[in-house]
């Protein structure tokens, strides 16, 4: 019979689609229980919680005190299987599972490139040891994904590089941006799975291809990964080889499938994808039969997060200052609304966001709730009660992206939304369409090294810029930019899927995944108001020549210097802009401005769309640099809308600071022109407020009043 | 119609519910002694804005404004009235919520025929009662408090919806013995829907250096929010007691 509950642990589970064949989505919306209600019946941390968490803190503060890192691996290369279990205190947690087998020990992952991985450690005074250099470094046996990238990368590509047009680039560590469907081990246990990928397998027959010889042998990688995360669960004494039959098992068990990504990888985020409504059902269950109290249901659910805030990873300064801090964007998705209709909001999204108050604010796991205008009223109060409280969650637009993704999809990292277990996604880093802008104008030499880093085409020689003569350069130059940028991505996922696979990660996703190919801009809003500048104000141009400088290795009194020579000069290259007269600026609802960043964005988008990307790759675009714009701006020179030299960059899709004068709801409406279709990787806009410019305290004012039935009360 | 506008802001979140498109007109008769914006005082100088014009903005960025709405403020909207009127009567007619911020102080209550034309198309009326005690009122404003009661009580006979606004300034507005005055007379207004205190902050400081204007206050420490609380309090018991029909008028004091 189809679709006949035969599993023990689906007792009291409405049949379906899923029961057959590896279908979350289906599961969901068959078993959830909307919740309209408020968050009153929510549960206090239990006295377990509260020591383990202190535990936690206190471990934290010896981190800082340590300089930002406790401990780190220098010899062991992290796997699913490398540590014995490690805990924090055996008998309390209710959810366990450590990266390495001590907390806030930081493991060692060579894969995507031994240099970074090396430096991590030595940059925070430990040594990689002698045995892990012999085997990835040079002369070793194992190549990595950066020795890959570096094999293939053109002159061009490196130049690009090390002048910074193209910034941020995946191609020394890992990737990420992949989340696992980590819901599918506590639904279907590992067995299931595995037995589900041995039937993929066997769909790539001859004749075999390239592309088939691939898949077979990634697939086989699936399931050696599968197989292993059993073995790493039974080193904690669990068998996570049939499903759940409770929801503390069910947490326990899709934890384990992210704590086996998070052992395999050190991606550039790792998120967790879309699990509270999921849980719902599995607590609610146990919660109607009386297995479980409210109190027992949050003890579990602070537990795992509990455990999200502890995940660390091994990373260099250069890295932390281009993330500011120390990420790991465990992106959590809450709420949204289903297509059917019905919200997704239940009770367990609420103990999610009750774990701001049971464990205290915090910026990890990165809570982010889908918002839409239908979410019940309870969860939008609570949603802005806790963030008053915290500051710690974040909303994205699910009425966006419901069209797109449906109601199963996720966000990794920040921004970038994907059907979870079906889309995946290519991590593209940055091209500084500012930079682009300089290039253009100089025809592809380097405003700050001189150096010829893009085609040789004429640059401008005016002495006002002519905005006619800007555009159509522009263009040709983004065109150019999109071009190399989407070649140098390939060459990077190439490497990347062949030396440092995520074989767990893919494993908990559909035989075809959708695979979009993630490019990203930085500087739209100083390209936006330069622009603005030469068409309705008159913008001169500065030139000098530059001294184009090489680092050469000297010995100067018997010791190896690095020193800079002069090899050449770059003749009469355009370094400053003097503006003569008032420009519209971007941030300011004004249409004749805001056009401009709507046309470089749907331009560079489709420049972007007309090459070839790796591996039927669907390419997006994200604006959404929130803190590297920092880093950015160090590398751009002045700028035509008259920024300066090193001024950070205005973040994401952000007006320049300060040149929004017409208030938040004008300077979002200028972002919010921009066309999602043509950013579907995410625009982000950074917005600060103090409370009080944000609406009444609550406690001062009176609202709500009624002369008559405060009379009526009083007389009664 | 034009009308000197001196600026506009997009995000108003504490000038009526909700998200609110909040015009500030240039011009005001008063000269509290502590205004945040003195820079909009003198009349008939600065830009100039047609309704229409203002309207096309609002429309431009209304899907903020489902909640809200657009207030008028300034200054004085009341100093220009006919033009203030024009654009209620083309905001209401959009469906617009409509709120009015002012002191009243232009109020003639003699000839009301212009502000029963504007009181059909305000929403709300948001009224500033800068001091209950009138001999106070004219120290702290150089204005008399007269009209301005009876202007509290004629939007009221209008059916129009009101909030009391009161800054609640340390050593000038503080003493309890008003704030319970003032209880009680808005115990009278029958379509009051919110008491809102404010307590006094010096962030306007800046703009009278930059004005050249000496700042009376400028030794007045800002309202710390456990006193808004405690006169917010006061005000509340002045108002629920004369409902009652009782007085417990507390002795003159400070907070």
């Amino acid at each position: 019979m189809l679709n006949k509950i035969t599993e023990k642990a689906w007792d009291g589970f409405v049949a379906g689609h899923w029961v057959d064949h590896i279908d979350v989505r289906d599961f969901i919306q068959k078993n959830y229980t909307p919740y309209d209600g408020d968050a009153s019946f929510l549960a206090d941390e239990t006295e377990a919680t509260k020591k383990l968490w202190a535990q936690v803190l206190d471990l934290m503060k010896q981190e800082r005190e340590a300089g930002g890192v406790l401990d780190m691996d220098t010899d062991v290369v992290s796997s699913l299987t490398s540590h014995k279990a490690g805990y924090l205190n055996k008998d309390l947690e209710k959810i366990v599972g450590l990266q390495t087998d001590k907390p806030f020990k930081r493991a060692l992952m060579p894969y995507g490139g031994l240099n970074m991985a090396a430096k991590a450690c030595s940059d925070n005074g430990y040594e990689v040891s002698d045995r892990i250099k012999g085997i990835f470094g040079e002369g070793g046996y194992r190549k990595t994904h950066n020795q890959g990238v570096f094999d293939v990368y053109t002159p061009e590509m490196r130049a690009c590089r090390s002048n910074k047009i193209l910034t941020g680039l995946p191609d020394a560590y890992g990737r990420g941006r992949i989340i696992g469907d980590y819901r599918r081990v506590a639904l279907y246990g590992v067995d299931r799975l595995i037995e589900d990928k041995k039937a993929q397998k066997d769909f790539y027959d001859r004749p075999m291809t390239a592309e088939k010889i691939r898949d077979r042998e990634e697939i086989s990688d699936q399931i050696r990964a599968l197989q292993d995360l059993k073995k790493m669960a039974l080193l904690y004494g669990i068998d996570i080889s049939k499903p759940a039959t409770t929801a503390q098992e069910a947490v326990q068990a899709l934890y384990f499938g992210y704590l086996g990504a998070v052992k395999d990888q050190n991606g550039a985020a790792m998120s967790l994808g879309r699990t509270s409504t999921f849980l719902d059902i599995y607590f609610t269950r146990d919660l109607e039969a009386g297995r479980i109290t409210e109190t027992d249901a949050q003890e579990i659910i602070d537990h795992f997060i509990m455990k999200l805030r502890m995940v660390r990873f091994a990373r260099t300064p250069e890295y932390n200052a281009l993330f500011s801090g120390d990420p790991q964007w465990v992106t959590e998705s809450l709420g949204g609304v289903g297509v059917d209709g019905r919200h997704m909001v239940t009770k367990t999204s609420f103990r999610y966001l009750h774990t701001l108050e049971t464990l205290g604010s915090s910026p990890e796991p990165n809570l982010t709730v889908l918002w839409s205008t239908r979410l019940p009223q309870g969860f939008k109060e609570y949603c802005a009660k806790i963030s008053v409280d915290t500051s710690s969650i974040q909303y994205e637009n699910d009425d966006l992206m419901r069209h797109t993704h449906g109601d199963d999809y996720g966000i990794a990292c920040c921004v970038s939304s994907m059907k979870i277990g079906k889309e995946m996604q290519f991590f593209g880093a940055r091209a500084n369409l500012a930079k682009c802008l300089l290039y253009a104008i100089n025809g592809g030499v380097d405003e700050k090294t001189g150096i010829q880093v893009g085609p040789k085409f004429r640059p401008i020689t005016s002495e006002y810029l002519d905005f006619d003569e800007v555009i159509e350069k522009y263009e040709d130059m983004m065109k150019w930019l999109a071009g190399l940028y989407v070649d140098t991505l390939n060459c990077i996922h190439y490497m990347h899927d062949k030396y440092c696979y995520e074989a767990l990660q893919m494993a908990l996703h559909d035989r075809e995944v959708t695979r979009w190919f993630a490019t990203g801009i930085a500087g739209l809003s100083v390209v936006a108001d330069s622009l603005s500048a030469i068409k309705y104000a008159k913008v001169k141009v500065i030139r000098k020549d530059i001294e184009i400088t090489k680092r050469v290795r000297n010995v100067v009194d018997g010791e190896l210097v690095v020193q800079k020579k002069v090899v050449g000069v770059a003749k009469n290259v355009a370094v400053d802009y003097e503006i003569e007269g008032e420009f519209p600026k971007y941030g300011n609802n004004d249409d004749r401005v805001d056009e401009f960043a709507v046309h470089v964005l749907e331009k560079f988008m489709h420049y972007i769309r007309q090459n070839h990307c790796y591996r039927g790759g669907i390419p997006t675009t994200s604006i959404l640099t929130i803190t590297s714009n920092v880093e950015y701006g160090k590398n751009t020179g002045n700028t035509p809308d008259g920024r300066k030299a090193g001024v950070p960059l205005a973040p994401g899709a952000n007006p320049m600071h300060g040149r929004d004068s017409s208030g938040a709801t004008a300077s979002l409406s200028s972002v919010s022109k921009l066309p999602w279709s043509d950013a579907q990787d995410g625009i982000s806009n950074t917005f600060t407020i103090v409370p009080g410019a944000l609406g009444k305290d609550d406690q001062v004012f009176a609202g709500d009043l009624d002369i008559p039935s405060i009379a009526d009360s009083l007389n009664k | 119609m034009k009308g000197y506008v001196h600026s506009i802001e997009t995000f108003g979140t504490v000038d009526g519910p909700g998200t609110r498109f909040v015009v500030f007109f240039q011009g005001c008769p008063m000269r509290c002694l502590y205004c945040h914006n003195p820079d909009t005082w003198k009349f008939n100088i600065g830009k100039t804005m047609d309704t229409d014009e203002i309207l096309e903005k609002f429309d431009s960025m209304k899907e903020f404004y489902k909640h809200g709405g657009i207030t008028a403020t300034g200054g004085e909207p009341l100093g220009q009235i006919d033009f203030l009127t024009e654009l209620f009567e083309k905001a209401h007619k959009k469906g617009i919520h409509t709120c009015l911020d002012s002191c009243g102080i232009l109020f003639n209550p003699e000839n009301t025929e212009k502000f029963d034309k504007l009181m059909k198309v305000t929403d709300l009326v948001m009224l500033d009662i800068k001091h209950i005690d009138d001999e106070k009122h004219v120290k702290l404003t150089k204005q008399h408090n007269t009209n301005i009661l009876k202007y509290a009580k004629y939007i009221c006979e209008t059916g129009t919806d009101i909030w009391i606004r009161h800054v609640v300034v340390p050593d000038i507005t503080d003493d309890p013995k008003y704030l319970y005055r003032l209880g009680q007379f808005i115990s009278g207004l029958k379509t009051l829907k919110a008491l809102d205190v404010l307590p006094y902050h010096d962030m306007g400081k800046v703009k009278y250096e930059n004005l050249g204007i000496d700042y009376v206050l400028k030794d007045t420490k800002p309202l710390p929010k456990e006193k808004a609380i405690a006169a917010r309090n006061i005000i509340m018991s002045g108002l629920k007691d004369a409902l009652h029909g009782v007085n417990n008028e507390p002795e003159s004091s400070k907070l």
